[in-house]
């Protein structure tokens, strides 16, 4: 008798958890750098919706390869697909968050915030054209420091990654030169430097390297208290990397639901915009509407109630004119 | 046999699963084998063998990829680090087996063994935090001051020593596979017949005579066997030397020099190969690295199985 009351109850129990198991479950899968943002917001999505969100942070390419298998509800990529790249995979696109990447030098002497580039002096440094710290374009742009005359070591990322993409990315639409000899893409064919793994590898190095440059995100830069750049913008003025510059970035940039907003956000036209910023992307399968009107509320959630959250992370939210286009390309495909 | 009368059912139900277990693994296997030809089959078509064995480019952005630098660090990293670690691990397994006292030949072998069961990635990390900026501090400027200066030898030591390069990282994998060496060393050591040991000993030969006219040339092939297994790992190996090798695809010759192997590209570049050639193209490495490794097991077995065979007549 016993052992039946005991079978009785380890069923009872087994059957509870499936119950639990049952509840409504968001399978996304890609870009590794809003995978804490994701998480942060699903943790409290779930707590108050009670739906589930598993993001599995696989990295752009395998996001971009699950969606358009099919294998999960949406994926999530820094890459910005073309509209004829969606339009053949049968995808909608819209960003999610936005991140920016900051150059940061090791120069004993110069202080954070306090050496001033443009974007040809970056090109030149990233394209070795320019070896020297005490070269005259940068001494031009900085006649205050005291610049040494020590070689400059560039440090890049040795890993595939979307930081690559926007910072490449800003490169190629700042100088020609770089365009034609680099290109832009999660990985590069890097014509100088030595590669650091993951964003804490540059950080370790351009940390303990001496006369070195390299770029890192936003995030990074400001725990690590590394000493970011000034840069030229495309406007003329020299800008802080700051949420302010970011999202200045963002407002001016010309987002379009038209082609599913592919813009990149490097070199922005206003006039306080930081000119490294990118957005993240999620993607759906235009075909399954159930699931992407699931997702889509998740995401119209996060973007009511996840500003904070995401500032806390050191993500930049999406400016409000931006989230509104965004509710309007959900509305048109109807699943909002 | 399985189809004899006289075998009860237990026994052939064991001789089954037993077979299915062992003949699993050469599916398992091959189905690695036939996945990356298939994936690298993109690749293949449009680079050839020999052109993509040849081409130093790696460059994702013009789809132009080429194996020789990935395979050339892996090469050297490799070399490099059987040269820091036989030395090592001889020298430990000789000590174990013949000098050390008997109460310390226990915590040896065992500190030895665990040696083994750190996870790479500790290595890798440890390589990035601790090793590589005592190595750019220096070690590195020191060897630059010194061997540097010669001639020929000079372009060893070129460029900037940031720690980031196929000395670190050698060191690290050396270390990685020493206890390996080490303990197929001491077992190979501890074939040797005693009589002929205790020999030499009664003619009055001394320890070191002992090691390098009796042990050493009878567990030769032991001792070799150990090595290439050590390099199959080496050749393997992906998160120790990832954090400290830079990825880089270039060929030089400077041991302060960043480079690639093939396991830190595919690491490095696996998760954002967004394109379909670039994708194939890491598979295309992958089989290579495959086919690689195993013609250098195959030739570690083969050396073992002779040794074995000798020493147990």
């Amino acid at each position: 008798m016993k052992n039946v009351i005991s079978l009785v109850l380890a069923i009872a129990v087994i059957l509870s958890f499936t119950v639990a198991g049952a509840e409504e479950t968001l399978n996304g899968a890609g870009a590794t750098f809003p995978y804490p943002v994701y998480s942060a917001w699903a943790y409290d999505y779930h707590k108050t919706t009670g739906v589930k969100l598993n993001y599995q942070s696989i990295g752009s390419g395998g996001g971009i390869r699950q969606i358009v298998n099919r294998t999960v509800d949406f994926g999530g990529s820094d890459n910005v697909l073309t509209p004829q790249d969606l339009n053949k995979d049968n995808l909608l696109q819209f960003p999610a968050v936005m991140g920016g990447v900051v150059p940061v030098v090791n120069i004993p002497g110069v202080k954070e915030g306090e050496l001033r580039l443009d974007s040809e002096a970056v090109c030149k440094i990233f394209l070795g054209d320019i070896k020297q710290w005490n070269d005259k374009k940068i001494k031009d742009l900085n006649p205050k420091i005291n610049l040494p005359d020590k070689e400059i070591t560039v440090v890049h990322r040795s890993d595939g990654s979307g930081t690559t993409a926007i910072y490449t990315h800003y490169l190629s639409g700042a100088c020609a030169a770089w365009k034609d000899k680099v290109g832009y893409g999660t990985s590069v064919k890097w014509p100088v430097g030595i590669g650091g793994k993951g964003n804490e590898g540059v950080a370790n190095y351009v940390k303990r390297t001496p006369n070195s440059i390299g770029y890192v995100e936003f995030a990074y830069a400001k725990q690590n208290k590394l000493a970011h750049t000034l840069l030229k913008n495309p406007a003329g003025n020299f800008v802080e990397p700051s949420f302010d510059t970011f999202e200045d970035a963002a407002a001016t940039a010309d987002f379009d639901a038209k082609n599913h907003f592919a813009t990149w956000l490097t070199n922005a036209p206003g006039k306080n915009s930081w000119p490294i910023a990118g957005a993240t992307f999620i993607l759906l399968a235009k075909e399954k509407k159930d699931s992407n009107v699931k997702t889509v509320k998740f995401f119209d959630w996060a973007f009511k109630n996840g500003d904070a959250k995401a500032k806390e992370l050191i993500y930049i939210p999406m400016p409000k004119s931006l989230k509104d286009k965004i509710r309007a390309y959900w509305k048109a495909n109807g699943i909002y | 046999m399985i189809f004899s009368k006289k075998k009860n059912p237990v026994d052939l139900t064991f001789s089954f699963i037993t077979g299915i277990a062992s003949v699993s693994v050469i599916l398992i296997t091959a189905g690695i084998l036939y996945v990356l030809f298939k994936e690298s089959s993109l690749s293949i078509e449009r680079f050839g063998f020999f052109k993509f064995l040849t081409l130093v480019d790696w460059d994702p952005v013009k789809e132009s990829f080429g194996a020789a630098a990935a395979l050339y660090g892996t090469l050297i990293t490799t070399v490099l680090a059987l040269i820091i670690a036989i030395p090592v691990a001889v020298g430990i397994a000789i000590y174990v087996t013949e000098v050390a006292p008997n109460f310390l030949k226990g915590p040896v072998g065992i500190a030895i063994e665990l040696l083994a069961a750190i996870p790479s990635i500790i290595y890798g990390m440890w390589g990035l935090f601790t090793l590589s900026p005592i190595m750019a501090k220096y070690i590195e400027p020191f060897l630059q001051r010194t061997v540097g200066k010669l001639p020929l030898v000079g372009i060893l030591f070129e460029g900037t020593p940031l720690g980031i390069d196929f000395l670190t990282a050698s060191m690290i994998l050396g270390i990685m596979i020493i206890p390996f060496t080490a303990s197929i060393s001491r077992d190979a050591f501890n074939l040797t017949p005693a009589v002929v040991k205790e020999s030499a000993y009664a003619v009055g030969a001394t320890k070191w005579e002992v090691v390098k006219d009796i042990v050493l040339p009878y567990s030769k092939l032991g001792v070799f066997g150990g090595v290439a297994i050590s390099l199959g790992r080496a050749l393997g190996e992906t998160m120790a030397v990832a954090f400290v090798l830079g990825n880089n695809n270039q060929i030089t010759t400077s041991l302060f020099g960043a480079a690639a192997t093939v396991t830190v590209k595919l690491a490095n570049e696996f998760t954002e190969a967004d394109k379909d050639i670039y994708l194939s193209s890491l598979y295309y490495l992958a089989l290579l690295l495959f086919v690689m490794s195993f013609i250098v097991l195959a030739i570690a077995k083969f050396l073992l199985l002779k040794a074995e065979r000798r020493y147990s007549r």
